[in-house]
């Protein structure tokens, strides 16, 4: 049992890539994965969307029967399942409070089995470039799906605008949303080709970029 | 926030209302729409305006009708099958030569269709936002930034015009997130001395209406309105041209499927094929002259929508008959890909 971790956050904070990142390096260090997308509430750029990359990474994806369709329809896949996996168990939350409620019907099943939830944020988004307004966010999200957050992801970006000092420059804000949040910070998210150029004393996390327009994608 | 913010399309809409001095939105939720009104909901109250959710498509554009009448900047935004229920206000704002800001995130039609994008409305848009004579100004954004920028223009030229002015977006870009810089001071509303806001005894009343008993007057008033329209025509088109000098192939695209054709355009360049983007910006008045000015050097002009085909139809009128045009498109909340569209252009180099 690898247990269960939720990945929760504001609209756009980049939930669903990070889960992405986290899935696809859990299943490299050898686990079995399963990638829960439970983003119920609005169809772009869910990480259903993504089911290609993760199935050749060996990742079980697990979303509604209508995703990737015209169907907003609070259907839920079959997820008694997670809580009988020996899997690693990732759940994709929906951005906001209002993403995050359908997960509070499963709060005491989760609570019964385990499990860790990441609130994802970013400073760069206008409703949490505040360190308190972030944690404020993140007791709507808690009150929404009834789990406490166990550990803050900074996530901080400006998508191909991301610069060192864009990273840098968010990492006493991600420490002041924990210390407000008093749950620990987990890592600041990098991208890979940046990673050689930060400082070794704080954690930082290399990540892809999946979670991108047909355009960026070139294809 | 001068600074640099992530945002997505749509919240960077309500922003750009916002920072134009919008202070009255009338809103109804539809998906990909819904976050122009939900983040309205949650700045409005902060900054002494007004949101409020109608109950209706109908009622919003009304309340919208009245807020302008009163001379207030007033904003609404919906997804395709609402803008069509905002058909009727839309043609009274017209006719009371009233200014209005109108978001329309489209989506497939027709009917419910479906909420993946879409710019099947390009028509609606254009040709017809309601019944009778009359224009109405549609701005086209292609990224983020630009819905901020065009946000603004959109309030002030509509102002300058008094007529309504859409925000003709799409699904794609109200979801997706770029970075974006807001502009940093407020804007100052213009006076409006035609407004209906109180006369207090110190001037006639103002009357603003579209009812006429009279057809001779009438006619007199469209004409007068049309002659309006026409330097709008002449002097309000917007468009962005890029490697267009020495393009052998013309792409003609707007919104999302601009950046798709530009990706396009790049990958030609790549194999040595000249291809280029006219990115409309504005979709009424239509840029002609930018169209106009490419027919001489140019061989073949291709279109490329997310319907089955509809801006290229005003493409055709402007070159008539002098060059080929083409058309790709994918529908129904499919969305083309660079691929696809560089595909289309190795078709047509290959015939000419």
């Amino acid at each position: 049992m690898n247990g269960l971790k939720i990945i929760c956050g504001h609209y756009g904070s980049g939930k669903t890539n990070f889960a992405i990142n986290y899935a696809i390096d859990e299943a490299r260090n050898g686990n079995d994965v399963t990638l829960v997308d439970m983003d119920l509430v609005n169809p772009y750029f869910t990480s259903s969307e993504y089911s290609d990359i993760l199935k050749k990474n060996g990742i079980n994806v697990i979303s509604s029967a209508f995703a990737c369709t015209n169907v907003e329809s609070l259907a839920l896949p079959a997820l008694q399942m997670i809580f009988d996996s020996d899997d690693t168990v990732i759940i994709d939350a929906g951005g906001d409070d209002a993403g995050a409620t359908a997960l509070g019907r499963f709060s005491d099943m989760i609570k019964e089995k385990g499990y860790e939830m990441f609130y994802v944020t970013n400073m760069y988004r206008p409703f949490t470039s505040v360190p308190s307004d972030s944690a404020d966010m993140m007791k709507d999200i808690e009150k929404a799906c009834k789990l406490k957050a166990t550990a803050i992801v900074n996530n901080s970006h400006l998508k191909e605008f991301t610069t060192v000092s864009t990273i840098t420059d968010s990492v006493p804000y991600a420490k002041e949303v924990s210390e407000i949040a008093k749950i620990p910070l987990l890592f600041s998210t990098v991208p890979r080709n940046m990673i050689n150029k930060l400082k070794e004393n704080e954690n930082f996390y290399p990540i892809d970029v999946y979670v991108t327009t047909v355009w960026e994608k070139g294809e | 926030m001068s600074e640099k913010v992530l945002m997505k399309g749509n919240e960077a809409l309500a922003e750009a209302a916002i920072a134009a001095g919008c202070r009255h939105f009338f809103g109804y939720p539809i998906t990909p729409q819904t976050e122009v009104a939900a983040h309205m909901s949650k700045r409005m109250p902060k900054i002494g305006g007004v949101y409020l959710q109608a109950e209706s498509e109908v009622a919003a554009i009304n309340m919208v009708l009245g807020a302008s009448a009163a001379g207030v900047r007033a904003m609404t935004s919906s997804s395709s099958p609402g803008v069509s229920l905002k058909a009727e206000g839309l043609s009274y704002l017209a006719g009371s030569d009233l200014p209005a800001v109108i978001v329309n995130v489209q989506r497939a039609g027709p009917g419910l269709g479906g909420i993946q994008p879409s710019q099947a409305d390009y028509w609606q848009a254009t040709r017809a936002p309601g019944h009778g004579d009359f224009k109405m100004l549609v701005f086209a954004p292609s990224t983020v930034q630009e819905m901020v920028d065009l946000g603004a223009i959109a309030f002030d030229l509509g102002d300058k015009e008094r007529m309504p002015a859409m925000i003709l977006s799409d699904g794609l870009l109200g979801q997706m997130m770029e970075p974006v810089v807001m502009g940093s001071e407020e804007k100052k509303v213009q006076e409006k001395p035609w407004a209906v806001s109180g006369h207090k005894n110190k001037r006639e009343h103002n009357v603003i209406n579209s009812l006429y008993i009279d057809p001779p007057n009438m006619e007199a008033i469209l004409k007068a309105r049309y002659e309006r329209y026409a330097e709008i025509q002449e002097n309000e088109q917007r468009c962005e041209e890029y490697l267009t000098d020495d393009a052998d192939i013309i792409l003609v695209a707007y919104g999302a499927s601009a950046r798709i054709s530009r990706s396009a355009v790049d990958a030609a360049r790549k194999e040595n094929i000249k291809a280029g983007l006219i990115r409309p910006i504005t979709l009424w008045p239509y840029p002609d002259k930018a169209i106009l000015s490419k027919i001489g050097t140019t061989k073949v002009f291709l279109c490329v929508e997310m319907s089955t085909g509809q801006m290229v139809d005003d493409v055709k009128l402007i070159v008539n008959g002098k060059r080929d045009v083409r058309f790709y498109g994918r529908t129904g909340g499919v969305v083309p890909t660079p691929a696809e569209v560089l595909n289309e252009i190795k078709k047509i180099k290959g015939g000419i």
